[in-house]
């Protein structure tokens, strides 16, 4: 067991299935040569060559749309986007050719990818390398997207996300990449996509959260305590699909949800999960559904601490549904 | 400004060779392309009607095109994969060995389309001859031929990828993304565009402010070549060239095939609005069918009774292959939610 950080998780997944599977490649702006700007390929040039940690043209598009093309022809492309603020310039390529290519197929192409980006907040990043784009992508039907919380899910989730057949868009918190470490054994194991993940047990209220929320959560559910306010937290790991069944079993047990994320709040992933308990879980509900986010505005680079949610603001709305 | 490309040709407009019949051709390959650009007349003309019958919903149409797709197609090699555009190729299809009847099959949507009617017409695919279903915006598919092409020769497998596209597509930043990740990662590709002069009503100099398509090439440090899209043979010879280069490791090339479209856009333009009845006129005398026509003349392989033989029957098995694909059945509505993911996702979503 070695104890690492997310970034060092991300390139440990990536280095045992490049040294797994010579159909697994990474490619992107600075990934090869310079190892990433966040270090995530770091070394990978040297040992597995120029085409396998392949310095692309400096275009989203064409990173994304070579990648869809690699991936048509049976490799498993693992894209970096070097922020999630630009994967919007690949938009199209995503929505409609990778993740349409095996519905309009009828199955008979598909496209094995991975688009790695780191996403999130709180770093002093501004408007475009703050933003939590992944509700966007949830109204996709035929992609897939994972956001890790943790070294020890990130090395098995994106073993799995790169051996998955479908596309999987896999965000990774850059504010998390180094302020995170915990233990992540050097053995092989893989995490299945699609099933979120109980990280405290509690009887009182629900946190629904994923990445960087998931710490968070954890401080508000600690504060809660001496105020006698049992708090489960739910990490989801994966957006879509979403893991009805965690959520709705925690509802029925806990009858309080409070959903917490960074992007902001209208149309946000939270939106959705409220209305799928709102439409399967009303009878057991004993306060609304309420959200934490980021406001309705774009991410702003001085007042970044009063738009990210904040364990006061969990608090607060916790103690609302409490109330109620 | 650098040299402007010399049009290629190896037929006059009346059919007589001004250059010479490209290498590996011989009799039997200029009857099969007179066949392939008759069959090719005869499906376009018969889905336009059943168009206007209230049969299908949709046809954009090859008219004009097919001396460009039949002279392209038949250079390619089984394992070549095309990426076409969601508008014709329908040449290229049927050289690439395509049925009419899962052609018409997709036109009707019935579940015999090879992609079980998921798409709309003029979105055909099929695995089976390595011709990937595009997706509609023009020109995005560009760079996955690219990808493809790279991806095959880290396989050293020798196949080559082709983008087809129209000179609308050339304005899409795909044009350019791709034709830079070709140029710089060498990919086993090719760049085929049909320039037909009109994106839907916009004209080429709409497009761009350059007299020619194929000049744009030199920018990617690629070949750039121009040739004329009703000579079967030049186009062939053009793409056969490229298609070798490609694979042989050289990279990609960017065709420009000049043709004149001699129909509307699709069945739902109305091109008498903005442009000239004289340049159809003009495009249906160096129209590739004729031409074509002249050059097995002047060879001595044409009579008479052979064309009428070749119109009835290409004719008559368009007619039936429509009544058979408008008969099959249409998809089970228990397969909607079959292929959304490739492996099927452990929640599955409901209906």
């Amino acid at each position: 067991m070695a104890k690492m950080n997310m970034v060092e998780a991300v390139h440990r997944a990536l280095h045992e299935e490049m040294a797994r599977d010579s159909n697994v490649i990474v490619l992107g702006e600075d990934v090869g040569m310079a190892g990433g700007v966040f270090r995530a390929t770091q070394g990978f040039y040297e040992e597995f060559g120029e085409n396998r940690a392949l310095d692309t043209p400096l275009s989203e598009l064409g990173i994304v749309a070579f990648s869809i093309g690699i991936a048509l022809y049976g490799m498993r492309p693992v894209a970096e986007i070097q922020f999630a603020d630009f994967i919007h310039l690949a938009f199209d390529q995503i929505y409609n050719n990778a993740a349409h290519m095996c519905y309009r197929s009828a199955g008979t192409y598909h496209c094995p990818m991975v688009i790695r980006s780191p996403h999130g907040g709180g770093v002093r990043g501004g408007l475009e390398h703050s933003q939590s784009p992944e509700a966007l992508f949830l109204n996709c039907p035929g992609i897939k997207i994972v956001i890790p919380s943790n070294p020890y899910d990130t090395k098995g989730l994106l073993k799995s996300a790169i051996r998955d057949d479908d596309p999987v868009i896999f965000f990774e918190h850059k504010g998390l990449y180094r302020a995170v470490t915990g233990e992540v054994p050097e053995e092989e194991y893989t995490i299945p996509l699609g099933r979120a993940k109980i990280v405290r047990e509690g009887a009182d209220v629900t946190l629904v959260v994923w990445g960087a929320m998931v710490q968070l959560a954890e401080r508000a559910a600690k504060e809660l305590e001496p105020k006698g306010v049992d708090a489960e937290i739910i990490d989801l790991r994966t957006i879509l699909p979403i893991d009805k069944e965690t959520l709705l079993q925690s509802a029925e047990k806990t009858g309080r949800v409070v959903i917490v994320h960074e992007a902001p709040k209208t149309g946000g992933v939270g939106a959705e999960l409220s209305a799928i308990l709102g439409e399967e879980a009303i009878d057991v509900l004993q306060s609304p559904v309420l959200r934490v986010c980021g406001y309705d505005s774009p991410f702003p680079y001085s007042l970044e601490g009063a738009y990210m949610p904040s364990v006061a603001r969990v608090l607060e709305a916790v103690d609302t549904a409490m109330a109620y | 400004m650098p040299d402007q490309p010399e049009m290629y040709r190896i037929l006059s407009e009346e059919g007589e060779l001004i250059g010479e019949v490209p290498e590996g051709l011989g009799e039997q390959d200029f009857r099969r392309m007179y066949e392939l650009l008759l069959l090719s007349r005869a499906f376009d003309e018969e889905a336009l009607s059943l168009v206007r019958q209230g049969r299908i919903t949709f046809y954009a149409g090859s008219r004009g095109h097919e001396g460009a797709q039949v002279g392209s197609g038949y250079a390619l090699e089984p394992q070549d994969w095309i990426f076409p555009s969601p508008h014709r190729e329908l040449g290229v299809h049927l050289a690439k060995g395509a049925t009419v009847f899962e052609k018409m099959s997709h036109y009707f949507g019935r579940a015999t389309d090879p992609t079980q009617g998921r798409q709309m017409p003029n979105h055909f695919g099929s695995k089976e001859l390595n011709i990937v279903p595009p997706s509609t915006a023009v020109g995005t598919r560009i760079p996955h031929a690219a990808g493809v092409g790279w991806a095959a020769r880290q396989k050293n497998d020798p196949m080559v990828a082709v983008a087809y596209f129209g000179d609308g597509a050339t304005s899409m930043g795909e044009f350019h993304i791709g034709l830079n990740f070709g140029a710089v990662f060498r990919s086993q590709a090719v760049f085929f565009c049909i320039n037909n002069l009109w994106a839907i009503s916009t004209p080429l100099d709409r497009q761009m402010a350059v007299p020619t398509i194929a000049e744009r090439a030199a920018a990617y440090g690629i070949p750039g070549v121009l040739v004329d899209g009703n000579d079967v043979l030049a186009t062939y010879e053009v793409m056969k060239t490229a298609l070798d280069r490609a694979r042989g490791g050289e990279g990609p090339t960017l065709i420009e095939a000049k043709v004149v479209r001699l129909c509307a856009h699709t069945s739902f333009d109305d091109d008498t609005r903005y442009r000239e009845p004289e340049e159809v006129a003009e495009g249906e005398r160096v129209d590739s069918i004729p031409r074509f026509r002249g050059f097995l003349q002047k060879q001595g392989l044409w009579t008479e009774e052979w064309e009428q033989e070749l119109l009835e029957s290409s004719r008559r098995h368009v007619l039936e292959e429509i009544e058979r694909a408008e008969a099959a059945p249409l998809p089970d509505p228990e397969t909607l939610l079959d292929h959304v993911y490739y492996t099927r996702p452990e929640e599955p979503t409901e209906a």
